[in-house]
């Protein structure tokens, strides 16, 4: 764990303007909202049971420890975990942007929030 | 922002009858500073709800948001091909938007855009009037009907439904295929591309099959595709139809609508005639109606190009374009509709503190496709500013499914569960 960690500090500060740019909170703010279509604003799924997409709510991306996001990215990226679509995510990102995820997501704080309830369809909804 | 201020109050005095929401009312009342900027966003679905969530949750409150929308709620395509194969309903996928509008303060008016002035940064609707410092268009598509000018009116529809854009007419075409004889036939065709949601008829594709081989064992579905082959996950589709669905698609490349007989439902290709018991014509699509009101495009293209950066068109100075709407090189599905509206409040937000917008957006970008009630695919990818092209270009690692499987059915159902609540609360 340890060996990892000031592996990925070590890329980082060797790094150019590149990080510098991804690092900015605007940059990462963006890239970490696209993930909430499955794992929810700001890191906060909806899904109980193994929903949330295989993160129990235990283990909401909310506020999730640093380095077990690193271990757990790193492993999809590598193909070392198996999963179903984040390897496809994990390789597409460097390591500066899941560095930079980690830190935004283990900043926020981890809710609660339900499903939003469906509704009957309107009789004037168009289409 | 004085002038807006006044606008707004001048909009409320007619408010109610414009079905502005009094948590909206409210919200605004509770604002003690004048707000750094006001946008207009015109339409509420996957893009249009989320910029404005996000701008105002970016920007502190500091932004002043208004949603133009005609309908009183959102309907979800994504999913709603299950309701032609029957284990979704209408009502599964269908939402309010209180919630959105009250946890963030955001303005709602129900109404019809019916002109934009971009010089004098001007909305006008059917009831009223609104000024922006920034104007959000996503409107979604539009359907082409020059060569199809038989299903441009409701009667067509009703006959022929596009159910391609969710709601009644998704209704209509699953009582038409309850109601179709077993040993019927269902038609449906693929419009050139572009088009909303690539994998989106072959999944459609997938749900009739799997309706009629456990209701409607000796009917069959004819599929005419206007594309030399099936454009997303084609080695997928393939094996789905030959495995789970054999003797039932009858899949047909190169096969362009070039007419409709509405009363006999019968559609004419170039090479063949075919005569449908129920028939599903998606017409071909350009960006939506506000878009072209706004001349967002240009006459020999109907989609709107934008600067990745902002997505502030390249036409038209102050006008943003999401979703849909924007030129090809980005699939039409809902999760990029989100990206992309984040990409943009955060840009917007950048501009109006007075600083430059990010300038190597990058995200991630997932359709899943359901093959039956319960089984899902993938395609996946992330997608990274190109400084040199200036477009976002889809990065390595990406890709589909090697097959559908159940687990990622249930991993898709939460997908609908989380975009749906990004987006709308
Ligand atoms: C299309 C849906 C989807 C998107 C988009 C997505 N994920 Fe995932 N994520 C999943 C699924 C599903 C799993 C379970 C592993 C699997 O089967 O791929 C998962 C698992 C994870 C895990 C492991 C959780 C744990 O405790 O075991 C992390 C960390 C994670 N995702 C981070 C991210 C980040 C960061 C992003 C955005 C860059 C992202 N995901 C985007 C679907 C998604």
């Amino acid at each position: 764990m340890m060996g990892l960690a000031t592996l990925l500090i070590t890329s980082v500060a060797s790094a150019t303007e590149v990080f510098v740019l991804s690092a900015s909170p605007s940059h990462m703010r963006a890239l970490a909202a696209s993930c909430a279509a499955c794992h929810g604003t700001l890191g906060n799924a909806v899904v109980p049971n193994g929903g949330g997409n295989g993160v129990d709510k235990a283990k909401l991306l909310a506020g999730i420890d640093k380095t077990d996001f690193l271990t757990k990215m790193l492993a999809f990226k590598s193909g070392e975990r198996e999963a179903t679509v984040m390897h496809r995510h994990a390789r597409g990102l460097n390591t500066q942007e899941i560095e930079g995820l980690a830190t935004y997501f283990s900043a926020q704080t981890p809710r609660q929030p339900s499903a939003l309830p469906s509704q009957v369809l309107n009789k004037n909804h168009a289409n | 922002m004085q002038t807006n201020r006044r606008d707004f109050i001048k909009l409320t005095g007619v408010g109610l009858g414009l079905g502005l929401a009094n948590a909206s009312l409210s919200a605004f009342a509770r604002a003690t500073k004048p707000p750094i900027g006001r946008v207009v966003v015109v339409g509420g679905g996957y893009a249009g709800a989320t910029v404005a969530k996000y701008l105002r949750m970016w920007s502190l409150g500091a932004i002043e948001v208004i949603v133009v929308e005609v309908n009183k709620q959102f309907v979800s395509c994504p999913l709603s091909n299950l309701v032609l194969g029957g284990s979704k309903s209408i009502n599964d996928l269908t939402f309010g938007y209180d919630a959105l509008k009250a946890n963030h303060g955001i303005q709602w008016v129900q109404d019809t855009v019916t002109a934009i002035d971009s010089t004098a940064k001007k909305v006008t609707m059917l009831r009223g009037e609104l000024s922006y410092d920034r104007l959000v268009v996503a409107p979604g598509i539009d359907f082409i009907y020059n060569d199809l000018p038989m299903l441009a009116s409701a009667e067509g529809q009703q006959q022929i439904p596009h159910a391609w854009k969710a709601g009644w007419q998704t209704v209509n075409l699953r009582k038409q295929l309850e109601a179709m004889p077993d040993g019927g036939v269902f038609v449906m065709n693929v419009p050139k591309a572009p088009y909303r949601c690539p994998p989106g008829p072959y999944e459609r594709v997938c749900q009739v099959a799997s309706y009629l081989k456990a209701h409607k064992p000796r009917s069959k579905i004819i599929v005419l595709d206007a594309n030399a082959e099936i454009i997303s996950k084609k080695g997928l589709f393939t094996k789905v139809w030959a495995t789970l669905y054999p003797g039932i698609v009858d899949y047909r490349p190169d096969s362009a609508v070039t007419s409709v007989d509405v009363a006999t439902k019968t559609v004419t290709t170039d090479f063949d005639k075919v005569s449908a018991d129920v028939l599903n014509i998606i017409p071909p699509q350009r960006a939506g109606k506000i878009a072209q009101i706004a001349n967002l495009t240009e006459k020999d293209y109907p989609w709107c190009e934008v600067d990745f950066l902002t997505y502030e068109s390249k036409l038209v100075q102050n006008v943003h374009v999401l979703g849909d709407s924007v030129a090809a090189g980005l699939p039409k599905s809902a999760h990029m509709a989100t990206n992309q509206a984040k990409v943009c409040a955060n840009a917007i937000v950048q501009l109006m503190a007075g600083l430059a917008p990010d300038s190597v957006p990058v995200f991630a970008n997932t359709c899943y496709s359901f093959v039956t009630d319960k089984s899902a695919m993938h395609v996946a990818n992330v997608y990274r500013y190109d400084e040199a092209k200036k477009i976002m270009i889809s990065a390595e690692g990406g890709g589909v499914s090697l097959a559908p499987s159940d687990k990622e059915g249930e991993y898709a159902a939460s997908w609908a569960q989380n975009i749906w609540t990004d987006v709308l609360t």
